[in-house]
């Protein structure tokens, strides 16, 4: 009658089924794929070529030299082509954009009782937390992908020691800060059983976010204290590293602590999201 | 296993410190039995499962299914029992067949198994047809098979239905009853079954619990529970009203109780259709004309309102169950979401 036990028991198993549903809902559904590609087409559109800081200097009642006014574009963000300094920045935003909704899904599940039926299956608890983890880490680097991708049809220029293979090191980076950063959305939504709350948290820190960090504006023109939660906030350490490699001159030192802040950043909410899932996902 | 699928004893959950849902359930289900619990929304029913599925733990007591313990051996529980949510589970987006194949993927059953075991559900809850349609077309009948096939991807010993029919119309219900029976007939499972309608327990069940205020008010098979309350019950009435003729009518053999009540008799007795024509033939001995005449046998229904002294009754429930409960009741009723 019953032959369950030819159930292998891998644990990988049910992280891939529960992640590939929440891509499928993704990629099977036209609309929203084409929506989730066309929207960061348009914000880096927008964003990029909207705010024109190097027309600023161009454009002066008293004509500043062209020499001069790269060099105050350099010094300010360490490039002489704003576009480029922004479109790179927007890597990290669209993670974040992303991200943020990774816990939306979680609510959903718990109201329309898919995350009991999935409860009462052997499935480890960690991997209903990590699968959404991971469906917005995939999602959100396909995204920037085609961010990156676009802002180099429209006029991203290369830095000097840029190579192809640096692109490996930039979406280490972006699948770093995009780790950590859904695990704290999972996290928020982990107990939550309204998506209203969901929203409101969600709008509460998005924007600060992103203005808290070096992602539109270099941070050492920054006041005081925006700065120093700008250099808290892990996104800051992705944009330098991902600019590090497409931009700028490579600091080594420098790639390095941000590669071990967003390590750090992604090892201890990953950790505390598996954690807590295991505590909290059963009542 | 000692031939006992599910053995409760003193399950208890209290919700917010002074919510007992459930108070102090045991009872015991055997191998191969579909047992019911019966009782109006908000009796404790679905808590009651929760808890036997691993997904909520006890305040007290404790139970077993397949022999394994719910606190200690959790796992072991989740791999050997099927589970059929009141909701619709199922992932409108993607495809019936993607559903079940999802449901393999949550017990780790290898792709070779789960393949063939989804095509052989498929069968048998005629959705062959549809398997590659999206779950948001189906109608609330194809959904609730899906679900049925979703919980029995893992062949369970025990199989978990809460409110197998919630919102169903009436002919979708007895549709779903005859795939519930047929799946039992072909996997041959111990079913552990909620709901709140009288004529689905009867129809199903091998042995009911009634329920109600988290307590287990009675336990048995619907026709003893039916039999207990003494037997079918007659009226009649006589040309003559102003006579009382009870007197005669209890003399019958079989009758148990006469009560007159505004010129029709109400009479218990056993074996009602047996019964009748010997009471028919003392009245009429005795010269008097019977106008009319009915038989009913006892219901579910006069069993509960016997031991709950009320009709079914809908209570208040939590915000969040009474949203979730919506969403279901308008996939039951057609495809649109």
């Amino acid at each position: 009658m019953t032959e369950h036990n030819d159930n292998s028991q891998n644990p990988m198993h049910g992280l891939w089924a529960l992640t590939n549903r929440e891509l499928k809902k993704w990629y099977k559904n036209p609309f929203l794929f084409f929506m989730t590609i066309i929207q960061p087409i348009i914000w880096i559109g927008l964003f990029g070529r909207a705010m024109n800081i190097s027309g600023i200097l161009t454009n002066t009642p008293v004509p500043i030299p062209p020499n001069l006014s790269n060099q105050i574009l350099e010094k300010t963000f360490g490039t002489s082509d704003y576009f480029s300094f922004m479109s790179v920045g927007m890597l990290s935003f669209v993670v974040l954009f992303t991200t943020m909704f990774s816990g939306m899904s979680i609510v959903w599940d718990r109201r329309l009782g898919f995350l009991n039926k999935v409860l009462s299956t052997p499935v480890a608890r960690g991997s209903i937390a990590m699968s959404k983890v991971l469906s917005a880490v995939i999602r959100s680097l396909v995204q920037s992908a085609i961010v990156l991708g676009f802002a180099f049809l429209i006029g991203l220029t290369f830095g000097p020691d840029f190579t192809p293979l640096n692109l490996l090191g930039v979406f280490a980076a972006l699948f770093l800060i995009s780790l950590g950063l859904s695990s704290i959305f999972i996290l928020i939504a982990i107990r939550s059983t309204r998506w209203e709350t969901q929203m409101a948290v969600m709008n509460l820190l998005n924007l600060p976010l992103l203005f808290a960090s070096n992602t539109l504006f270099p941070i050492n023109l920054m006041p005081d204290w925006l700065q120093a939660v700008a250099k808290i906030n892990p996104i800051t350490y992705a944009n330098d590293a991902t600019r590090q490699l497409i931009l700028y001159p490579i600091d080594t030192a420098k790639l390095l602590f941000d590669f071990a802040y967003l390590g750090a950043f992604a090892a201890v909410f990953t950790a505390v999201g598996i954690f807590l899932s295991w505590r909290y996902l059963s009542k | 296993m000692s031939g006992d699928a599910l053995v409760v004893e003193g399950l208890t959950k209290v919700f917010n410190k002074n919510l007992v849902a459930v108070d102090h359930v045991s009872f015991t289900v055997k191998e191969g039995e579909i047992f019911g619990f019966l009782g109006p929304n908000g009796a404790g029913k679905t808590t009651t499962i929760n808890m036997l599925i691993t997904i909520l733990k006890p305040n007290e007591g404790n139970a077993s299914v397949c022999g394994f313990d719910i606190l200690k051996h959790s796992s072991e529980v989740r791999n050997c029992i099927g589970v059929v949510p009141q909701e619709y589970t199922a992932d409108e987006d993607l495809t019936g067949l993607e559903n079940i194949l999802l449901c393999a993927d949550l017990y780790g059953i290898p792709r070779g198994v789960s393949k063939k075991r989804a095509e052989e559900l498929l069968e048998l809850i005629e959705l062959t047809k549809f398997k590659d349609k999206q779950v948001a077309t189906y109608s609330g009948g194809m959904r609730r098979r899906l679900e049925l096939a979703c919980g029995l991807i893992n062949r369970p010993h025990v199989f978990f239905l809460d409110e197998p029919t919630l919102g169903l119309d009436v002919q979708t219900r007895t549709a779903t009853w005859n795939y519930i029976k047929l799946l039992k007939k072909e996997y041959g499972m111990t079913i552990f079954m909620t709901t709140h309608y009288l004529e689905e327990a009867d129809m199903l069940c091998d042995r009911v619990a009634i329920i109600d205020h988290g307590k287990i008010v009675t336990i048995g098979n619907p026709a003893e529970l039916k039999e207990r309350l003494g037997g079918d019950i007659m009226t009649l009435s006589i040309k003559d009203s102003n006579v009382d003729i009870s007197s005669v009518i209890e003399k019958v053999p079989r009758v148990k109780e006469v009560k007159k009540q505004e010129g029709t008799y109400r009479i218990k007795v056993e074996d009602g259709e047996e019964t009748a024509p010997s009471i028919l033939e003392a009245v009429r001995t005795e010269g008097h004309k019977v106008t009319r005449l009915s038989l009913t046998k006892p219901t579910l229904d006069e069993v509960y309102l016997e031991y709950t002294g009320r009709f079914m009754r809908e209570e208040e429930e939590a915000k969040e169950n009474i949203f979730a409960q919506r969403i279901t009741m308008r996939k039951a009723r057609g495809g649109q979401r």
